[in-house]
């Protein structure tokens, strides 16, 4: 069975996860993103050896600052899989997708939203 | 080692030839001088002195100076413990003064437990000398009869002088030349760390002697009878610089119940009447903590009363 | 260089909550290194209080920047032209950063945004540890290049106290003994001698107990 991605999420390519920095999760979710999930490849298996587990921590760093500045930690994630894994890939979109539908909409969308209605 | 530099008595009785024995009280975490005075009436025929010691473990207690001066008030003979973590040069010079007025005759210089395991951990550590550094400031004032600062003192100090050693700390190579330097530094008695390890005190000794230290101090062995197998554990796997073999702690577990603690005095009496006949040792320093009561026996059983008068 | 660390956001946040304008303010330089107030750092807490703030309804302005030093008349000018436009600075310079900017902008409130915890060194990754305490008169050519004023516990010039246990200081396991630090170094120098040497009582008046200390160069100053 093929698994379809959901429609609501915008995918960022990065030649590797060791690419993506804290303050590039903290800019998705200041520009309103509800959620974000990094998808690296499998620990061990980095090309540039230690990417996906500098992605790991750099996840862990951003998710102490948004439950800091009260977003909440629990809305980005780190998931591993294989080249190939297509299917998998889907799957943690889904998993992914219920997460934050669960948790609702960001309180910063929430707040931006609420100040253009009041303009 | 024959003139006697100070009134001290413990000076006389080792400079005598005759086998020391010291043992400490620690003063209360209050000001009832009675607690401190209890204990040295309890133990003062069987010694001849009696360590106060300086805020052991970090923990805030009674000056170790004012306790000093309520056992010579009874006429029993201190050995002022300080430590140089809670005071400047200014203080530690003063201190002394204070000791030499109330004729305190004896000093014990030590750099003291870090501030972290008492109860003011976040306070500040002075360490503005180390203890080597103390054992010279006190030689200094009392033999140059100057302050550090160059001046001249008013009826000097006159202070035996003391120092610690650990034949067990880390790194075992150093620990005789450690000696060496204390002994250059004018420690003219050394007080050990708690000894179990036998061999390993008699091997530390024995190059000790082989460079002549021994003859240049007066190595007082330190002796602390173990209370349980519980308290043996600990000391062996909790306190810095222990060394407790397990033998001993096998044969503390092996005693019947209720007789631990008797068992723990037999090897303390028994340790303390192999080391006498060693070569080197000039002494015992008994420190029974919260135990004062065992010195009288523990002494009494090594042989080592009446204590000499001298 | 100097190692920093960066505050609790919670404590920022309590410092600047009452000013609308802010700059967060970085500093090129060691700080930087130690990834406690450089470029990034601001960029990362300017985007964490912007959300604070947004999310408690009460929007601030918050501008970044970084310096190529805050301790250097020079790169602090750069600031000038828009001073008026903060109502308070976080530096996320060193100490010396925070107040010479302090010094420059009087009327200008501000707020360390990092904590300066020593001179240090970058041991491993996520690792920095002290090296030096800046005693003012160093005595390193006596202790086999290793600091005994700044990593021995109790700063002890002829070490090491009885505490040392398996090369490990009695303060912790994870602090190495300076002392058996010192050991190995003459060791491997071929100098145990040395150890046998008496270190003099120090002079500390070199040291912070002679007040705030200066260096005057009279051959270079114009
Ligand atoms: S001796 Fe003084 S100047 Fe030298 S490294 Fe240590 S603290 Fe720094
Ligand atoms: S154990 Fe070593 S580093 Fe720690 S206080 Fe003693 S001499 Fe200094």
């Amino acid at each position: 069975m093929r698994l379809k991605i959901p429609s609501n999420f915008r995918i960022i390519r990065v030649p590797c996860t060791g690419k993506v920095d804290v303050i590039h999760i903290l800019r998705a979710f200041e520009k309103g993103a509800d959620g974000v999930y990094v998808v690296g490849c499998m620990e061990g298996d980095c090309h540039f050896n230690e990417g996906n587990f500098r992605a790991r921590k750099r996840v862990e760093q951003a998710a102490k600052i948004l439950d800091q500045v009260g977003v909440g930690g629990e809305r980005v994630k780190m998931f591993n899989l294989s080249a190939g894994e297509g299917p998998l890939f889907a799957q943690f979109s889904i998993e992914m997708d219920n997460i934050i539908r669960e948790l609702g909409p960001s309180p910063i969308r929430v707040a931006k939203q609420k100040k253009k209605d009041a303009a | 080692m024959s003139d006697l530099n100070t009134a001290s008595n413990l000076e006389k009785v080792l400079k005598a030839g005759h086998i020391g024995v010291t043992s400490e009280c620690g003063p209360p975490r209050g000001s009832d001088a009675d607690e401190v005075k209890k204990k040295g009436a309890l133990i003062r025929d069987y010694v001849d002195a009696i360590n106060v010691t300086d805020n052991q473990t970090a923990m805030t207690r009674m000056s170790s100076l004012a306790a000093c001066v309520h056992l010579k008030l009874m006429g029993i003979e201190p050995v002022l413990q300080m430590v140089t973590r809670d005071r400047n040069r200014v203080a530690l010079q003063s201190d002394i003064l204070g000791a030499a007025s109330f004729d305190i005759p004896n000093m014990l210089c030590l750099s003291g437990d870090h501030q972290s395991f008492g109860d003011c951990a976040q306070g500040q550590n002075v360490h503005d000398l180390d203890s080597m550094q103390l054992v010279q400031t006190v030689r200094y004032m009392r033999d140059e009869g100057k302050f550090l600062g160059g001046d001249d003192i008013k009826r000097p100090p006159k202070i035996f002088v003391g120092a610690a050693a650990n034949p067990f700390a880390d790194p075992f190579e150093i620990r005789v030349p450690r000696l060496a330097k204390k002994i250059a530094c004018g420690a003219e008695f050394i007080q050990t760390q708690c000894i179990y390890n036998l061999d390993k005190f008699k091997e530390w000794i024995k190059i000790a002697a082989d460079r002549g230290l021994t003859e240049k101090t007066f190595i007082m062995a330190g002796m602390t009878p173990m209370k349980s197998v519980g308290m043996a554990k600990y000391m062996k796997n909790r306190v810095p610089g222990m060394d407790v073999p397990d033998e001993i702690i096998k044969r503390l577990a092996g005693a019947e119940k209720g007789k631990q603690a008797q068992e723990g005095i037999d090897i303390c009496v028994e340790h303390i009447q192999e080391l006498k006949e060693l070569n080197g040792v000039s002494g015992f320093h008994i420190m029974a903590i919260e135990w004062e009561e065992k010195v009288p026996e523990i002494v009494e059983r090594s042989g080592l009363y009446p204590r000499p008068e001298v | 260089m100097i190692i920093a660390e960066k505050k609790p956001i919670e404590e920022i946040i309590d410092e600047v909550k009452d000013f609308n304008r802010l700059l967060i303010l970085g500093c090129n330089e060691c700080v930087t290194v130690c990834e406690a107030g450089g470029k990034k750092e601001v960029e990362i807490l300017a985007s964490a209080l912007r959300m604070y703030f947004i999310n408690k309804g009460d929007e601030k302005v918050i501008t970044e920047n970084t310096l190529e030093r805050q301790c250097d008349h020079e790169y602090l000018e750069e600031l000038r032209s828009n001073i008026d436009d903060y109502d308070a600075i976080v530096s996320l310079a060193c100490g010396v950063g925070v107040q010479f900017a302090a010094e420059k902008y009087l009327t200008t409130p501000l707020i360390p945004g990092v904590n300066t915890v020593c001179l240090g060194a970058n041991e491993d990754r996520g690792l920095w540890t002290e090296r030096c305490q800046a005693c003012g008169s160093c005595v390193l050519a006596r202790t086999g290049g290793i600091c005994p004023v700044s990593r021995c516990a109790k700063r002890v010039l002829n070490g090491p106290c009885g505490g040392s246990t398996n090369g490990k200081c009695e303060i912790s396991k994870d602090v190495d003994c300076a002392w058996q630090l010192i050991l190995d170094r003459l060791k491997a120098l071929d100098k145990m001698g040395d150890y046998e040497k008496i270190a003099p009582i120090k002079d500390w008046s070199t040291d912070r107990a002679g007040g705030p200390r200066t260096v005057t160069r009279e051959d270079v100053k114009i």
